[in-house]
């Protein structure tokens, strides 16, 4: 889309002139955005190398910029991959380039995030950004850069090179930017606890302007999964991608086309889609007219055979690490999660995740907290226009015995090739029947074995107190029946309350 | 049915008490101590299981039972309370001490029974009263006293520390506090050969003045208002023991008649227990017959008294003598009524000298 659209304005240009769609709306939002997309990138250049990441955010007070905000130092380091030396000018100065640009899930999508985050300090501070990256061989690479705007190019002010003795792999990345964190901090620090809810394998630690630290550790070595690349589903593309997939395929035929390029088409899908949308299995794509390939569009969605996409594009935290991740940050005194099966909508495939989480140090707020991820991502704005939010106030939760004034926490998590975001901001999914329906079921579910094990907690604290009542009288009955009759002994009661016990730990 | 045999001893009868209540803790630990859940059984007290009995001219408990069970988890607090209840009273008895139905409430706690209120232990006492059939009193607990007795009647203490020493009831003019020194006391000798109750202390006053004990050969007994159980089982001690008729002078109201009514023939809150009624008590006024012929000075019968003569005229009690009957038809057709001072309308001494001996002789 870039190329036709944005012919006299470079990418950098637009971002910059529209920076509130990345998220940089004002001081406050800014300094969170930027640590957010730089954390981001931190973890998944760890993931992408199955290492448990290790990530350390520092924020460091620079100096006054206005009355409200300040000038602030951000540092963020990884154990991640590493960038290649001669990638890291156009990882970090050049808009748009990135290596995101595949079907799988990932947690940002155009490679944009940190390149904002750099050009949004660049514009408010006018310094550098520093970038030390290494892949773990011989050396390490400092960079110095800024980015030009105009072109959309990065301009390298300096470059050193050292000696990797310790095969240290992993980035850095430093710069300036304006910010206003103390109204940024409680969301900040949110960040960092539902992100390490989502991530129980990361050590995260995040040191504030004021010294404070903040440490997360983690509780798992055990990582999810990766996600696999996938093909586009039939009943996801649109023209454009179509034109594209014409360009680049080296079949000649429509059935090779179809079965090499789509994900879950193979040769009898192929032949039969191709019989009932009446093209020819030889035809070769490059010959299709562009009105031929608008309605072949048409005929993929229209066409109902194809199976649903797979999942294996999909890389969902899994019940057990979801477990674990609640239990670390909320401490609860319980937790049911469940993981949905696939689903689609429009031709994406997504994982619906969802847990319940009750008692222990989870607060009574009179209110649901509810916690809500995307690819792993915490969502923390926009709350109330969130499909989870409305599922959840939809739902009747008296059935299952849970009010909203318990101690209760609910987190619903969407992966997604591509998440159904509502806004560009990226901070709310969209209200989609498809989504929704997973969410209530997983809501439902997990309900239920909430209800379960309150009820069951019920019993238990019943029998208790019922026990209780039997030795706090039974004993009374015998001391003073035994004077009033006046005998010597004590009669023995131990029968009668173990009777009373046992009755009560049969039942539980 | 009165086959409860009249102790003429209260030592004795103390003793029976004590038994009693011992019997009651060695069920209770037998129980306990074969394995059982222990239980205890007892008349219902609830309405529907109270009636009357015309023999007995008093209300009782039907056939109803209610049992106390420690198996059940909602009657297990009641019935420790109860078996406390029954510990302390025989802790009371067999010292010889006293105590009052605040005071229970209080000693619970020194044995960490708590008793959520006063009415709760209450409750208690008054189920311990049903499952013994005895009345508190006779487990020495005992209400405020208000009432008084004056004449000539020799009592001979039994009570701790005076145990043997006797009193006259004429040896103060105010009267003597019928409490638990005079309740448990034996009646050693008297003279007399009535009893007359009166309902007002002003009154009873009068008739100490006026000498009405010696000129009427008359122990006289102060109720001050309904008369408490205590007053109640002594006035039936008079009349049983020393086989004294008993005359009964209240105001002329529906209350005042009520108060004769419940020495005579008790009241339903008491329909557990024996021993409180007199039944051959008579009331002697004042009539609501005595306000047309005397010409007392009244008060209207307000709303209320004219619904409570509309109560007592249903009321079994008030259909055993045709007496009753009457004077509440009379009543509610002059509907006034007339307090026992009204005489002095008269002079002093008018009710003493004209009244009181017409009635006596009008029921004797």
């Amino acid at each position: 889309m870039a190329q036709t659209t944005f012919e006299e304005i470079s990418a950098s240009d637009f971002f910059y002139r529209n920076r509130d769609i990345a998220g940089f709306t004002n001081p406050s939002r800014a300094i969170f955005a930027a640590i957010r997309e730089l954390v981001e990138n931190s973890l998944d250049a760890a993931e992408s190398l199955r290492i448990p990441p290790d990530i350390y955010v520092r924020l460091s007070y620079e100096g006054g910029a206005s009355k409200e905000t300040q000038i602030f130092r951000l540092r963020v380091e990884d154990n991640g991959i590493g960038v290649l030396p001669r990638h890291i000018p156009s990882a970090f100065g050049q808009v748009l380039f990135g290596s995101k640009y595949k079907l799988k899930q990932q947690r940002g999508t155009f490679g944009l995030g940190g390149k904002m985050a750099i050009l949004y300090g660049q514009i408010t501070t006018h310094q550098p950004a520093c970038i030390i990256s290494s892949t773990g061989m011989a050396k390490i690479y400092i960079y110095k850069l800024m980015i030009d705007i105009q072109r959309n190019r990065p301009l390298i002010l300096d470059r050193k090179v050292l000696i990797n003795k310790e095969q240290w792999k992993g980035t850095i990345v430093e710069f300036c930017l304006e910010g206003d964190y103390f109204r940024a901090m409680p969301k900040i620090l949110d960040y960092f606890k539902q992100t390490a809810m989502v991530n129980p394998y990361a050590n995260l630690t995040f040191v504030d302007p004021k010294g404070r630290l903040y440490r997360f550790t983690r509780v798992t070595r055990e990582m999810p999964e990766p996600p696999k690349e996938t093909s586009p589903h039939p009943y996801g593309v649109d023209v454009e991608l179509l034109q594209r997939l014409i360009q680049i395929t080296p079949y000649k035929n429509m059935l090779e086309f179809l079965r090499n390029h789509f994900h879950r088409v193979g040769e009898i899908t192929a032949r039969k889609f191709l019989e009932f949308s009446n093209i020819s299995p030889s035809k070769n794509p490059k010959k299709l007219s562009h009105e031929e390939i608008v309605k072949l569009m048409h005929m993929l969605k229209r066409f109902k055979e194809f199976l649903p996409p797979d999942a294996s594009c999909l890389s969902p935290l899994g019940e057990e690490l979801l477990k674990a991740g609640v239990l670390k940050e909320l401490k609860p005194e319980f937790v049911s999660v469940n993981r949905r099966k696939p689903a689609t909508y429009a031709g994406h495939p997504f994982i619906i995740e969802v847990g319940i989480a009750y008692g222990g140090e989870i607060p009574k707020k009179g209110s649901f907290m509810i916690y809500r991820f995307a690819n792993r991502i915490p969502l923390l704005y926009d709350e109330a226009s969130d499909v989870s939010v409305r599922v959840i106030n939809a739902m009747n939760w008296r059935r299952y015995k849970v009010t909203p004034d318990m101690p209760t926490a609910i987190l619903v998590h969407i992966c997604s090739t591509k998440v159904p975001y509502k806004t560009v901001g990226k901070e709310f999914i969209a209200d989609r029947p498809e989504v929704r329906r997973e969410i209530a079921n997983g809501l439902r579910e997990t309900a239920r074995q909430l209800q379960r094990f309150l009820t069951r907690r019920e019993h238990v604290d019943r029998e208790r107190k019922r026990f209780g009542v039997f030795s706090r009288y039974l004993p009374k009955i015998a001391q003073f029946s035994t004077r009033l009759a006046g005998k010597e002994r004590l009669p023995d009661i131990e029968k009668l309350l173990k009777s009373v016990k046992k009755f009560g730990t049969e039942e539980t | 049915m009165e086959q409860k045999k009249h102790k003429s001893s209260m030592t004795e009868r103390k003793k029976d008490i004590l038994t009693g209540l011992e019997n009651l803790g060695s069920r209770i630990y037998e129980q306990l101590d074969s394995g059982y859940f222990p239980s205890i059984a007892m008349p219902s007290r609830s309405t529907e299981n109270i009636c009357y009995d015309s023999l007995l001219r008093q209300f009782i408990l039907g056939d109803r039972k209610v049992r106390r069970s420690a198996r059940n988890i909602r009657h297990l607090k009641p019935f420790t309370q109860l078996v406390w209840a029954a510990f302390f009273s025989r802790e009371l008895t067999s010292q010889r001490k006293t105590s009052t139905l605040r005071d229970v409430y209080y000693s619970a706690q020194a044995y960490e029974m708590t008793f959520t209120d006063q009415q709760e232990s209450n409750n208690i006492i008054t189920d311990l009263e049903t499952v013994m059939g005895l009345s508190r009193e006779d487990f020495n607990i005992f209400p405020e006293e208000r009432s008084a007795v004056f004449g000539d009647l020799t009592i001979e203490y039994t009570v701790p520390g005076y145990e043997g020493r006797t009193l006259n009831l004429t040896s103060h003019p105010d009267g003597v506090l019928i409490g638990p020194a005079l309740t448990s006391a034996e009646f050693a000798k008297t003279t007399a050969d009535k009893v007359i109750a009166i309902e007002k202390g002003g009154l009873f006053t009068r008739f100490v003045e006026e000498n009405v004990h010696n000129k009427f050969n008359a122990i006289l007994v102060l109720t001050a208002g309904q008369a408490p159980r205590a007053t109640r089982h002594f006035i039936r001690r008079l009349n049983r023991e020393l086989s004294l008729p008993v005359y009964i002078f209240t105001d002329g109201d529906p209350w005042g008649m009520h108060i004769a009514m419940v020495i005579i023939s008790g009241s339903a809150n008491a329909a557990h227990l024996r021993d409180l009624t007199t039944p051959d008590a008579k009331w002697s006024g004042v009539w609501a017959s005595d306000i047309v012929d005397y010409k007392l000075p009244t008060d209207p019968l307000d709303e209320v008294d004219i619904k409570r003569l509309y109560e007592l005229q249903k009321d079994p009690r008030y259909k055993e003598d045709p007496l009753w009957q009457k004077e509440i038809k009379t009543f509610m057709k002059i509907k006034k009524k007339a307090e026992q001072e009204a005489f002095s309308r008269y002079g002093l001494t008018y009710i003493v000298d004209e009244y009181l001996p017409e009635k006596l002789e009008e029921t004797r």
